[in-house]
């Protein structure tokens, strides 16, 4: 219920297809799984926000505000590995998580606003003591993707969103325990807002551009804005039955 | 540091606008006083500020804390022990801070407790019943020197305020089925009749029962009925809509401040509410016996004072430490003498959690759920209602179970050996999201001697003004109390037969993590007791050192307690806002012989 929670400390608390065109999905499940193939990822990052291809999701066409052509390309690339599209519910890439990511690094969030950022800074306090780092989102992301792909070029000559799926979920495991060289514990404190970062944007509404369709939603079969349950009050263990609906008021469909 | 404006004088100023601050504002507008409240933080009502859909939003609110006070002005610095560097507490985590309206009480989760019996007599009780030995040498404990008796009336009243719903377990003396047996007696019972358990508590109270316990009915200030409180303000039934804690109601069921007590000091003549009023220190005169006022920054930036003769720190228990340390009220506690006060006793609440995963054919609704509405808990290792000799820890904890609502961003319960990303994050997701619920304990903290709070030397607020600095970590008595406890939650989750079972204990060596929500009921700092030489205040919640000055909220709690806070700081505040009334206005000095 903030910033970091632990799930597993609060009382907590249907397949589905994604409903992007097939076209898109069928191409992205090829680029993850042709290792050899690495040509295919550059050519769609390549030009973000590029030439418009008919039948092309929205996110396609995104031109990305914050992130650079070079990040844009190591963002799709991660996000892709993070939540791939297994056939097992939306991919983070179709669901767009890629573009919550972008439009958070220009709210008052990607620059930190949320934090207390004054010195001086001890990165090296115990883990337990939380962040400590002098970057803001925005500054953090920057920095760690540069630093990710330093140690691909130097442990593979290639740019992290050039590599196979199985070589960037290697590196990705790297960076998530800190084992990339250089990097200062950038890396590994890059990884988990990413990670962190990318869930949310995977299951916040869909107007903050990721959970496209409330894909994510359905798939776990929670009503997303419905925010009304009194017929259901003592309906205990019936399944629900009504899909979600979003904040703007679009009905999602039943699960 | 010269100030900008002064203002006229009042009878009494207010610091902050949640909770506590809202009942004293209230009981001496009532009293015909001139009243000033300062709050730091916005204006907020529920309409428009909690208003559907837009209330419905997990990130806004729960992930980002928009209603939250935003850490980029003003937070606290941490450290596990003395001698270490205390190091800012950046961003939320480990628990939350209200700002604006209601303070935390808009956005809190309303599970409404009372405190044990013999939580208020906590030493005497230990030493009558186990002998002085069984206390630890550096435990610090305290009686509050107030009785339950006493308090009762208040806690009664304060429930019907927040149009609590509830089972009386414990009415004047009868043993009432499907309450709480465990409670002290009441004189009436709860003002709403509960709902009905959500499948989750549902089944715990199921296994509950089978093993010989008795569960009831989480209190919950979420209204279940149509209801008008003795304020004469109506709130409407609960929904269990899933957007509680983190959230402001958009129903008028949550009670918080705005929903139960507010609408009828709206327009009062004597009081004057004064948002993005920041108060920097209160101001003492030359004797430093008597304070004259509080000076606060204002939306503009100026410097303004404001007179006042009777000064209410309502500023929340951190909050309101720092700022009686920041204006020289008091000795500031040494942890190497034991001695002076201001600081002393700091204490947190230790949680632990056992999560169930069932079948696919277990249909959870996890969505469905409120703060406390439909929740079930069992008090038979709290406090002092299970014999603690053979036990070897002062102290428990209530085991309780309900959804707060499934959001799945922060909601998401999975087993420990989930991978954390790809594709088997994804399958596990999808398979345990619906079909799992959790059961948790939350433990009381004893408080030691060298668990404090004081200023910090090197970080700043927004106004240039030294943070509050706390040093804690958990103590072994706390390690064996939630061993304890969580062992017995184990075997209620056990009975609840699902496929799979798995715990997060902390254990000896964990230290204080302050990156994952725990809760946030911090407390002690500005005590109660009963001996100026070893708390801050008297049973009154007035200071000792500077008489005209009250100081209400959790920060007055000698040690912490297994249950949430909130009725007992409601209950204080009553118990001192009618001596005030019936003894302090007629002639003003302390309440109570030093
Ligand atoms: C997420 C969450 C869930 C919770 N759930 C529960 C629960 O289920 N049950 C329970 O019993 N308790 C719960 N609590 C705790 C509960 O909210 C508090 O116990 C209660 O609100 C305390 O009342 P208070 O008056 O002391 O402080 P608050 O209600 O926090 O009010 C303090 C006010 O003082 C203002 N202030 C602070 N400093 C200054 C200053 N320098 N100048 C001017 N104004 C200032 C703040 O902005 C704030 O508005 C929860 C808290 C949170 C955050
Ligand atoms: S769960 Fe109930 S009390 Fe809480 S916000 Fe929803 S309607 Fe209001």
């Amino acid at each position: 219920m903030n910033d970091s929670p632990d799930p597993s400390i609060r009382p907590a608390g249907q397949p589905s297809t994604s409903d992007a065109p097939g076209g898109r999905r069928g191409f992205l499940r090829g680029t993850a799984t042709v290792a050899l193939s690495s040509v295919l990822l550059p050519s769609r990052s390549a030009a973000p926000g590029g030439g418009h291809r008919p039948g092309q999701a929205a996110h396609e066409t995104y031109s990305p505000v914050y992130f650079t052509p070079a990040e844009w390309a190591f963002v799709q690339a991660a996000v892709d590995r993070l939540i791939p599209d297994d056939g097992n519910g939306p991919g983070g890439v179709d669901a767009g998580v890629p573009v919550f990511l972008d439009r958070q690094m220009e709210l008052p969030y990607g620059h930190g606003a949320y934090w207390y950022m004054q010195g001086p800074f001890h990165p090296d306090s115990p883990a337990t003591l939380g962040y400590q780092m002098r970057l803001t989102p925005r500054e953090l992301y920057r920095a760690g993707i540069a630093a990710a792909d330093r140690a691909c070029m130097a442990k593979h000559g290639k740019a992290f969103a050039q590599l196979d799926a199985a070589t960037r979920d290697a590196m990705l495991a790297l960076l998530e325990q800190g084992k990339t060289p250089e990097d200062g514990g950038v890396a590994a404190a890059f990884f988990a807002l990413l990670l962190k970062n990318t869930r949310e944007g995977y299951f916040a509404d869909p107007m903050y551009g990721g959970n496209r369709g409330m894909a994510a939603w359905k798939m776990i079969g929670f009503p997303g804005a419905r925010a009304d349950f009194t017929d259901w009050i003592d309906q205990q263990g019936k399944p629900y039955p009504y899909g979600p609906v979003a904040i703007e008021g679009s009905a999602g469909g039943k699960a | 540091m010269s100030t900008d404006t002064r203002m006229k004088p009042v009878d009494a100023v207010i610091i902050g606008f949640g909770w506590t601050g809202s009942i004293m504002a209230k009981e001496l507008t009532d009293a015909g006083l001139s009243v000033v409240v300062l709050e730091r933080g916005p204006a907020r009502d529920t309409s428009p500020d909690f208003a559907y859909p837009r209330i419905a939003d997990e990130l806004k609110h729960a992930i980002r804390g928009d209603l939250w006070h935003p850490l980029a002005t003003e937070t606290f610095t941490v450290r596990h022990k003395t001698g270490d560097t205390a190091v800012p507490y950046r961003q939320y985590g480990s628990f939350v801070l209200g700002t604006g309206t209601g303070g935390a009480g808009a956005h809190w989760n309303g599970q409404q407790w009372r405190a044990s019996p013999n939580d208020l007599r906590i030493r005497s009780l230990y030493e009558e019943r186990y002998g002085r030995k069984f206390i630890p040498a550096e435990m610090t404990i305290q009686d509050y020197g107030i009785s339950f008796a006493e308090l009762e009336p208040h806690f009664d009243h304060f429930e019907k305020v927040a149009g609590v719903a509830g089972t009386a377990g414990n009415l004047r003396g009868r043993i009432m089925a499907g309450g709480n047996p465990f409670e002290g007696a009441r004189s009436s019972e709860y003002p709403n009749h509960p709902l009905p358990p959500i499948l989750s508590s549902q089944l715990f109270a199921d296994a509950a029962r089978e093993l010989g316990y008795r569960p009831f009915p989480v209190p919950a200030a979420n209204s279940t009925a149509a209801y008008t409180n003795p304020y004469g303000v109506r709130m409407g039934p609960c929904n269990l809509c899933g957007y509680c804690e983190g959230f402001g109601c958009f129903l008028y069921s949550k009670a918080s401040p705005q929903t139960t007590i507010l609408p009828v000091l709206k327009g009062r003549a004597n009081l004057d509410v004064r948002h993005n009023a920041h108060v920097t220190r209160i101001l003492l005169d030359g004797s430093r016996k008597r304070a004259t006022g509080v000076r606060y920054v204002d939306a503009a930036g100026r410097q303004v004072d404001q007179p006042a003769s009777i000064v209410v720190v309502a500023a929340f228990q951190l909050n309101s430490v720092r700022l009686l340390l920041l204006s020289g009220i008091g000795t500031p506690y040494d942890p190497r003498t034991g001695k002076g006060t201001v600081g002393k006793n700091y204490a947190y609440q230790m949680v632990s959690t056992t999560s169930a995963f069932f079948g696919e054919d277990v249909a959870m609704n996890p969505f469905v759920g409120a703060g406390a509405a439909g929740q079930q808990a069992i008090d038979e290792f709290n406090a002092d209602h299970f014999d603690h000799a053979g036990a070897g820890f002062v102290g428990g904890a209530i085991i309780f179970a309900g959804a707060m609502g499934g959001r799945p961003i922060a909601q998401m319960p999975l087993p420990p050996d989930a991978p954390k990303w790809g594709s088997g994050w994804k399958s596990a997701v999808r398979r345990h999201y619906a079909h799992s619920s959790s059961v948790a304990t939350m433990g009381s903290v004893m408080a030691y001697r060298d668990r404090y709070l004081d200023l910090d030397p090197t970080y700043r607020d927004a106004y240039g003004q030294p943070l509050l600095r706390i040093t804690f970590d958990w103590h072994p008595n706390e390690y064996r109390m939630t061993a304890f406890a969580s062992a017995r939650a184990g075997a209620i989750v056990r009975a609840m037969r699902p496929e799979r079972v798995t715990q997060h204990i902390l254990q000896p060596g964990d230290s204080y993590d302050v990156r994952y929500y725990q809760s946030s009921h911090t407390t002690g700092g500005a005590i109660i007791g009963t001996n100026p030489a070893s708390s801050v205040l008297n049973r009154y919640s007035q200071c000792w050192d500077v008489p005209n000055v009250f100081v209400l909220g959790a920060s007055s709690f000698p040690q912490n307690i297994g249950y949430n806070p909130t009725g007992l700081a409601a209950a204080l505040a009553y118990f001192a806002a009618a001596k005030i009334r019936s003894d302090y206005l007629k002639s003003p000095g302390p309440l109570v012989a030093a």
